[in-house]
């Protein structure tokens, strides 16, 4: 097979793949007929093929479409809540603004579990109850928290109490009070008392003692 | 018959699920047969069989409808086919020589194990002969075996599928086909 010409295995290629035109077809056919190697390996080239054409088509087992469908992804469930946050990029970020603000607040409430409440002149502290004696007059507003308030006296201002009682007596308070217990009370407190703070941000702050 | 797929994938894409099950069951065959060829396991076939359908749902949208729907899924298939057939390679190298031995690397010691004995190649049933003999083929050759001998497509369009110059698919069916005779030469 070494003095073949190199071109007949190219044409044998040609005539195995169905691609060959009728003068190299010739040229093959005629080589053939005078050279015993290039026809044996012809002929075990088509028995090759004939092998591997007897291969019986397989068929996918009986369940195989069904088993299919049940693999496809649910349309609805493709990303659907991704979905909804990129088409809302504005609305994720107040999302997840009032998400982080609201635990901000919340951990505020925890941490203030201590005793605490607006110093102003005359008040006097019995334990954790403030008291505002008899016959004394106190100007301004007072916030208890975590604590009680008794108003035996005179109270020119608001009083508002956080995790405690206003006391009823017989003192006089001329400005409104307000308790607040719940989470979610001292919750919106805190954002009213934020927007009142920012409203009259330069008129001064309160100092607290605790 | 592709005006017929067409509808189908049109159905598919206005989110009518079930018209894909029609789809599916068009193919099937043809899709399980190439990935059995390839892959010479049964279990194997039908997970990649029907991983290729997946995508070729989750990705329809990408299909041109001016093209052959057989073509596009045969393509996802073979690739996830080969993809499968690396991954089940160990990662050491064939020709890393192998330790306490002197010039030997794993090729000779894949070679012994990899040709079963005469007698037992004897008895294999033709079927059984045909399936051994083509999963001995390195996979470049054997998809295009596959794709030109069983499926009997045409040089063209294995090109496309297996995303390769015709030339290129020519000197594979070439090399395969020779390889395979000397794979038979007892025969």
């Amino acid at each position: 097979m070494n003095t073949c010409p190199e071109n007949i295995i190219q044409y044998m290629d040609d005539y195995l793949d169905g691609d060959i035109n009728a003068a190299d077809e010739a040229v093959l056919k005629a080589h053939l007929e005078s050279c015993i190697d290039c026809r044996k390996q012809y002929h075990e080239l088509t028995k090759t093929i004939a092998f591997v054409q007897s291969a019986s088509h397989i068929q996918a087992p009986a369940d195989f479409v069904q088993k299919t469908m049940q693999r496809l992804p649910k349309q609805s469930q493709r990303g659907g809540v991704q979905r909804w946050f990129r088409k809302n990029p504005i609305l994720t970020a107040a999302a997840l603004f009032c998400i982080l603000m609201s635990a901000a607040l919340f951990t505020n409430f925890n941490d203030d579990q201590q005793f605490a409440f607006t110093k102003q002149e005359n008040l006097v502290v019995e334990g954790e109850t403030v008291v505002v004696p008899e016959g004394q007059v106190v100007t301004g507003d007072i916030t208890v928290r975590n604590g009680d308030i008794r108003v035996e006296g005179e109270l020119r201002g608001d009083v508002t109490i956080v995790n405690g009682k206003y006391m009823a007596s017989s003192g006089v308070i001329t400005g409104e009070i307000e308790e607040i217990d719940r989470a979610f009370e001292w919750l919106w407190y805190q954002i009213k008392s934020g927007v009142k703070e920012a409203a009259t941000i330069f008129s001064g702050s309160e100092d607290m003692e605790e | 018959m592709d005006a017929l797929v067409n509808k189908r994938i049109k159905k598919v894409l206005k989110g009518d699920q079930n018209a894909f099950a029609e789809i599916v069951e068009l193919y099937q065959h043809q899709l399980y047969q190439i990935c059995y060829r390839m892959l010479n396991n049964k279990h194997e076939a039908e997970d990649i069989a029907q991983e290729a359908f997946m995508r070729a749902y989750v990705n329809l949208h990408t299909f041109d409808q001016q093209r052959k729907f057989s073509t596009w899924l045969y393509r996802i298939a073979t690739n996830l086919c080969i993809d499968r057939i690396r991954k089940k390679k160990p990662d050491y190298h064939l020709d890393a020589e192998v330790r306490g031995t002197e010039g030997l690397d794993m090729y000779s010691s894949i070679a012994s194990d990899d040709q079963l004995p005469e007698e037992e190649l004897m008895r294999m049933e033709v079927q059984e002969r045909v399936q051994y003999e083509i999963s001995r083929l390195p996979d470049k050759y054997r998809a295009a075996i596959v794709l030109k001998y069983i499926e009997e497509l045409p040089l063209a369009e294995i090109s496309e599928i297996l995303d390769l110059p015709l030339g290129t698919v020519k000197t594979r069916i070439h090399r395969g086909r020779e390889a395979l005779r000397k794979q038979l030469s007892n025969l």
